[in-house]
């Protein structure tokens, strides 16, 4: 299994490869380092949202209330910038860091303590979050001129060639590498996805684990709301709507299995630049933005018939051992 | 007693409705079905014993479709038969009770006994008036005063098994195969069902009728056929056996597996439980283990053992009931207490609640160990590798390499990782439920030899097995369990097949 996904993560970078090549052969301008450090960059949202949902689905859940987490707590950075435009840049980037993972534990807690199944829940916060927003702002848009220069310049300066945006993708990706590989709680991440009851015999509380991939999700969706704000320099009640399903196809794509327990961190940041690619060579090729869904829709499609395929073997032999246990 | 409750049972010359030959079902590793035969004859009740693992159920699976055989013949009437699905079966006339009822709760009583072969009017929909009118009749004819439109869900377990009963006379089934009906049901209850298996068999019907009980099987049954670890042992007349009979050919004589020898020296007391209860499962529970010991529960299914495993696991919570361990009385609120408290569980269900199977062996065997293989927060593969590969390599796992999945491993590797994962935990009081159920010999010996040496090192075992022999060759002592409460505790001369299966369905001594 690991070797099979570790082929998923090369046959992803290999698709990635082709399409690039691709779309080159037509328009070389795109690969220039210049737009392929535009596309990262515009990317990096996306990224930064799927190391968090791939987290949540590895414990068989699912969070669909990250674009509004987003949209909520970017719209509270923005009339926070505009009400105290002295307010540090560390500051507003705690303040997105700590809501965030408020919205994020307010999921979590109600998954863990009311064992409401998680689309549920998400499903309903996903609208309260959108609520708050327009409770809090009156419908009103905060524009670009209301902002502080720092406010929308951060995610933009440029480091060693690359925005802030697309080092806070990398770094991340980074923490998230390390944390899920390396420490007690990654683990616990896959144990308890893979099989819960399992997890419950081992000692592991399900419910806690859970929790916190809810914190760790919103968290990052809470970081992304600062930046996706300062980044458009503009804040209103309907940024990023829809975002989420676009969010869970990287996953999907990445090969992330939707019944938890089972794909790794690379493949939902492979999969996450997949779909930014696409989205970025549209315009450019010169087929209508429409498309980028049926696309994208396509890519679903196929990479969980690939994942199927790639269980199937693993299920004949579950398949056997319950017929083993069922003859007792 | 007997004579009267048998009285068509020497028609010798009758033909059976239904006959098994030399029937052979085999599993990965199991041979669950060895050449058995059954027959079963219209108008009389064939009761079905033998302990679990025997193959009651598997033969069940065989003859309503379920599982195919992988040799031997099948004759209704006379006629080789093969059933390729569910749906033959029922065609040919067989149907099951099954113990836990499977009917559709969200559907109504009439919907639930006609479901696959329902009425249909215009245009081939379903003709709802028909169908329950058809209900109401077939209802009637049991003599159950049920509503046909009332949902499912709203009637108690007794009632599903006349609904179960209606939907075998709907299809009008002659052979009825009835799986422990008895087991949820009230005295009373029990009494209307005996009534409803009479009128069956003054119907003519085959009834075959599964049930530890030995009451109820003398009370309803005309014959008798005994399995014995996937054998045909014996059959014949209720009228010609006797209880101690029916014991014997159970349990039988020869013990031909070798377990390992020992030389008990208990030591200290280490667990210690006082007056444990449960609402509903078990109650009264007083034990005590010593270092050094392997003490074997024994019991049926459903007697409360694991259930009782269970709550001293911290899986779930007694509502009564005191647990010390070294002498100290400690709270376990969750698995997570009990295994800082050095107890241990290995559960029966390997698949669902033992391996988690899309992880690697060497993860496998760390999650309930990774504070002792971090630093500072974070995993040291090495450590971790190093501990996986201590406890595996003393359990002989035979295994490619550590970081391959467990869910490629066989059924007794899978066991071995679980074990070893719980090893590398260095508890005191170790649980294991049905150690080796569904692995093979080789399997169990090396479980067996295992089991052996970690009593040797003064680990306090607890081991919950249905195998006679199991139970025989490895425990010091044995606490027999029957309807949550504890019937005996046997050690020495008095353990004995005849007294744990005696004790275990609550017969009296033998006369």
């Amino acid at each position: 299994m690991t070797r099979l996904l570790k082929s998923r993560e090369a046959l992803l970078v290999g698709v990635i490869v082709a399409l690039l090549a691709l779309i080159a052969s037509r328009f070389p301008a795109f690969i220039q380092p210049g737009n392929l450090v535009d596309v990262l960059t515009d990317t990096s949202p996306l990224i930064i949202l799927a190391l968090g949902q791939a987290v949540v689905i590895l414990t068989r859940c699912i969070d669909l209330s990250v674009a509004s987490n987003l949209a909520l707590t970017g719209m509270v950075c923005a009339m926070l910038n505009v009400a105290f435009p002295g307010l540090p840049i560390p500051v507003i980037l705690v303040v997105a860091l700590a809501l965030g993972a408020v919205l994020g534990a307010f999921n979590g807690i109600l998954v863990w303590k009311l064992s409401i199944p998680p689309i549920v829940v998400t499903l309903g916060t996903l609208t309260i979050y959108r609520g708050i927003i327009f409770v809090i702002s009156d419908g009103q848009w905060v524009n670009a001129h209301e902002m502080s220069a720092a406010f929308t310049g951060f995610p933009r300066t440029d480091i060693l060639g690359l925005p802030v945006l697309a080092w806070i993708a990398i770094l991340t990706t980074v923490a998230l590498l390390v944390m899920v590989a390396r420490t007690p709680l990654g683990r616990a991440f896959y144990a308890v996805g893979g099989n819960p009851n399992a997890a419950v015999y081992t000692g592991l509380n399900v419910g806690r684990t859970q929790f916190w991939a809810f914190v760790l999700s919103g968290t990052l969706s809470g970081l992304c709301g600062y930046l996706w704000v300062a980044r458009y320099s503009v804040a209103y009640v309907d940024i990023a709507r829809g975002f989420e399903l676009e969010v869970v196809a990287a996953c999907v794509i990445g090969g992330i299995a939707i019944a938890g327990g089972a794909g790794t961190i690379m493949g939902a940041v492979l999969g996450a630049l997949f779909l930014g690619i696409i989205k970025n060579a549209l315009p450019v090729v010169g087929i209508s933005p429409f498309w980028q869904l049926a696309i994208s829709g396509a890519a679903i499609v196929i990479a969980v018939a690939f994942n199927a395929r790639a269980g199937r073997r693993q299920g004949r032999i579950i398949l056997k051992r319950a017929e083993q246990e069922a003859q007792a | 007693m007997m004579q009267q409750l048998a009285p068509k049972a020497d028609a010798a010359h009758e033909i059976p409705v239904l006959r098994l030959s030399d029937v052979t079902k085999t599993f990965p590793g199991v041979r669950a079905l060895s050449g058995v035969s059954l027959e079963l004859y219209p108008g009389q009740v064939t009761a079905l014993i033998g302990e679990n693992g025997a193959g009651k159920s598997t033969i069940v699976k065989v003859l309503t479709g379920i599982y195919r055989a992988d040799e031997g013949r099948i004759e209704v009437d006379g006629t080789p038969v093969h059933f390729a699905t569910a749906d033959d079966a029922t065609a040919a006339g067989i149907t099951a009770i099954h113990q836990e009822t499977v009917l559709f709760d969200e559907l109504s009583v009439a919907e639930n006994i006609f479901i696959g072969h329902a009425p249909r009017g215009r245009f081939g929909l379903i003709d709802k008036g028909a169908m329950n009118r058809r209900a109401a009749e077939i209802l009637d004819r049991i003599d159950a005063n049920l509503d046909p439109t009332t949902p499912l869900k709203d009637l108690g377990i007794a009632n599903k098994h006349l609904v179960a009963i209606a939907r075998a006379l709907s299809v009008d089934a002659r052979v009825v195969v009835m799986d422990e009906p008895t087991a949820a049901l009230s005295q009373k209850e029990i009494e209307e069902l005996y009534d409803l298996v009479d009128r069956l068999k003054a119907e003519g019907r085959a009834i075959l009728f599964i049930s530890h009980k030995f009451d109820e099987i003398f009370r309803i049954a005309d014959r008798y056929a005994v399995f014995r670890d996937g054998e045909h042992v014996g059959a014949g007349l209720m009228a010609d056996v006797t209880e101690g009979d029916l014991v014997q050919l159970m349990v039988g004589r020869a013990v031909d597996q070798i377990f390992p020898d020992r030389d008990h020296q208990a030591g200290d007391e280490v667990l210690r439980i006082t007056g444990f209860a449960h609402p509903t499962e078990f109650d009264g529970i007083d034990l005590s283990l010593r270092a050094g010991e392997i003490l074997g529960f024994y019991g049926l299914v459903g007697a409360g053992r694991s259930e009782l495993m269970q709550a001293i696991f911290g899986i779930t919570r007694p509502s009564a009931g005191t647990l010390t361990i070294d002498g100290e009385t400690r709270t376990i609120r969750s698995p997570a207490d009990a295994i800082a408290n050095g107890i241990v569980y290995v559960p029966e269900d390997r698949g669902q609640q033992g391996a988690i199977l899309g992880l690697p062996i060497f993860q496998n065997v760390t999650l309930p160990s990774l504070g002792q293989t971090s630093r500072s927060g974070f995993l040291k593969l090495a450590r971790e590798f190093d501990l996986a590969r201590g406890y595996t390599e003393r359990l002989d796992l035979r295994a490619a390499a550590l970081d391959q999945d467990v869910g490629n491993l066989s059924g007794g590797n899978q066991q071995k990782v679980v074990i070893a994962k719980w090893l590398a935990t260095k508890p005191k009081v170790i649980i294991l439920d049905e150690p080796t159920k569904g692995i093979d010999i080789g399997s169990k010996a090396a479980v067996h030899a295992f089991m052996a040496e970690l009593a040797a090192e003064g680990l306090a075992v607890i081991m919950v097995s249905s195998e006679i022999p199991e139970i025989l060759g490895m425990s010091d002592r044995v606490v027999v369990m029957r309807e949550g409460l504890i019937a005996a505790e046997l050690a020495g001369e008095d353990l004995t097949p005849e007294t744990l299966v005696r004790h275990a369905a609550g017969i009296g001594e033998a006369p």
